[in-house]
């Protein structure tokens, strides 16, 4: 079984966000990158997969210049075997989804594992883009993996429920938990990461289909009101009459 | 040239989140002069569907194939791309929801458009392109976003724009069929199960939330959670660590990895706000942070605080509620 398993490189989930002076970009400026979070799912269930099967291999993919290598790093430290990187900022949802779709089928991927979605654009669009260019099933937001031979059992999450579906390879699943624990590198891991391959590749395509005109943070707010805890009961009464939300 | 809504539906009911979408819809064709038509999925009466005249809805196609009752992506998608061409529309507005974002991504490769996600507020249009403002850095930012496809697909997010009412309107309801094979129920769900919902309000859905924190010091206090929610109407919810340590079930979890959720009212008791908590609940309209710490970073986010034990102002809030009547 081939794994690919795309990752984004994010902001750390404690940044605060500000923008360039034009609000059109992102300010990096001091920012720690990590593996967006969601991902991290589904890295680790790729490797628990490939280990419960004795065989296989998992590629991490990444569409990034080249300052998210240290992260594509600490993913073959986590247990990835390989890496590949296009070499492009992430324009947008579908530019991205080109550049996997267009690897997944020239490496012939059985299956295509990725987070939900990035928490710095959250799109949740990627993994249905994937699928689609492919012509093969999404799964998505699966909260549950497993495979026997190459049929998959996963759990998808719906409002208010969760659908139990079944797919044969090749597929996509954008993960989200409780379908594993996310690993992080140990000692070892962070020792053979350095030597194991990383290929960087030039994207392909036909660039994006949507362009982000203006960043703008949201508004502050006003500030707190406290109600005394003893006449705790007066909250309900200003929810009602002054918030009117009751 | 028109617009089309993507409704979903369950137990016969249109759900809240595709009124608002339903609303969405009708306000872009106006905004065009053209009209709204509704592709229903899930499981509809035709009296609810035919109600959709009140978000401003004339029509509502509807396909009673059995094996569209649960959410299948292959067959959704293909469903709703063959109303998009019947129907010529050059808009498809659906929720932001895990259905909508599924369909909505294959459906934009499909259509060749342009996809915006998590959108709250209505489109500017400028020439043929539409600006969208949209959530982005987990409800930290808003983007605005330049759709410049020919045909454009947006998913809104719930609690973002107001349903419209207009009373006596009603939509008229035709029977769509989009020829779907076997191979199109590739997805199909083997078995569905629904949580046990206390109260039956859905979290992703309510309108208001009660949600607990570590400070509750575990799960046999959890009453005192239910019983000001189901006084108030409200879904229950809770933090990571809580459903970390399986107070809670996984789907109770808001936050940056959990659910997003953006109610009227969003009660945190016995959370300090760590930013990825935030994350998650800070587009609720209106916040209140009770905690017994006054130095949480919670009540920095919050509209109305209550410095206080949450076993001691619980049950206080949960009788005032209850004599407001």
């Amino acid at each position: 079984m081939k794994f690919l398993v795309c990752i984004s490189n994010v902001p750390d989930t404690t940044t605060k966000i500000t923008f360039t002076p034009d609000n059109k970009e992102f300010n990096k400026a001091g920012v720690q990158f990590v593996i967006n979070p969601w991902d991290e799912y589904a890295l680790t269930r790729a490797i628990e997969l490939k280990e419960a099967q004795g065989s296989g291999t998992v590629t991490v993919l990444n569409v990034g210049e080249a300052d998210t290598e240290p992260n594509i790093r600490k993913a073959l430290a986590i247990g990835a075997d390989d890496a590949i990187r296009v070499n492009a900022a992430p324009k947008d949802a579908y530019f991205v989804a080109q550049q996997i779709a267009a690897i997944a089928k020239e490496g012939a991927y059985d299956v295509i594992l990725m987070g939900k979605e990035s928490i710095d654009y959250n799109g949740f669009q990627v993994h249905g883009m994937v699928g689609e260019l492919l012509g093969i099933p999404t799964v998505a937001p699966a909260m549950k993996l497993d495979m026997s031979g190459s049929t998959a059992t996963l759990e998808r999450e719906i409002e208010g429920g969760k659908e139990i579906v079944e797919v044969a390879a090749p597929f996509v699943a954008s993960c989200q938990q409780p379908m594993c624990e996310p690993r992080i590198p140990n000692m070892r891991g962070i020792m053979t990461a350095r030597t194991k391959p990383l290929k960087v590749v030039e994207p392909v395509g036909e660039g994006a289909r949507t362009e982000v005109a203006e960043y703008a943070l949201p508004p502050k707010k006003q500030g707190v009101k406290l109600i005394p805890a003893e006449s705790a009961g007066d909250l309900i009464k200003l929810l009602r009459n002054e918030a009117k939300v009751i | 040239m028109s617009v089309l809504v993507v409704v979903e539906c369950d137990n016969g009911e249109v759900k809240k989140s595709s009124l608002e979408v339903a609303s969405y819809g009708s306000q872009v064709a106006q905004m065009l002069g053209t009209t709204a038509t509704a592709v229903a999925v899930g499981v509809a009466t035709e009296a609810n569907l035919a109600q959709l005249g009140e978000q401003g809805i004339s029509k509502v196609l509807y396909d009673a194939e059995p094996r569209l009752k649960d959410f299948v992506n292959g067959a959704y998608t293909k469903l709703i791309a063959a109303a998009a061409d019947k129907e010529q529309a050059q808009v498809i507005v659906l929720a932001n929801s895990n259905i909508g974002a599924s369909v909505g991504s294959r459906l934009s490769v499909r259509l060749k458009a342009s996809l915006a996600t998590n959108v709250v507020e209505l489109p500017k249009a400028n020439g043929s392109s539409f600006t969208v403002k949209r959530g982005a850095f987990s409800g930290k930012a808003f983007a605005d976003v330049v759709l410049s496809g020919d045909r454009k697909i947006i998913a809104v997010k719930k609690n973002s724009i107001e349903a419209l009412h207009e009373a006596g309107k009603t939509a008229t309801v035709e029977a769509f069929s989009a020829s779907l094979t076997d191979a199109d129920f590739a997805d199909a769900p083997k078995q569905v199960v629904m949580q046990d919902q206390a109260g039956g309000i859905l979290l992703p859905e309510a309108d208001k939330v009660v949600s607990g924190g570590r400070g509750m010091k575990g799960p046999e206090n959890w009453h005192l959670i239910e019983d000001l929610a189901k006084a108030l109407g409200a879904a229950t919810a809770c933090s990571k660590p809580v459903s970390d340590v399986d107070w809670r079930p996984h789907h109770e979890h808001v936050g940056q990895t959990g659910i997003t959720v953006s109610p009227n009212l969003y009660s945190a008791c016995g959370i300090s706000g760590a930013i990825q908590h935030l994350a998650g609940v800070n587009s609720s309209k209106v916040i209140v942070v009770i905690n017994k710490d006054p130095e949480a970073p919670f009540f920095k986010a919050a509209d109305y605080g209550i410095v206080g034990d949450v076993f001691d102002v619980l049950p206080k809030l949960t009788q005032a509620v209850k004599e407001l009547g």
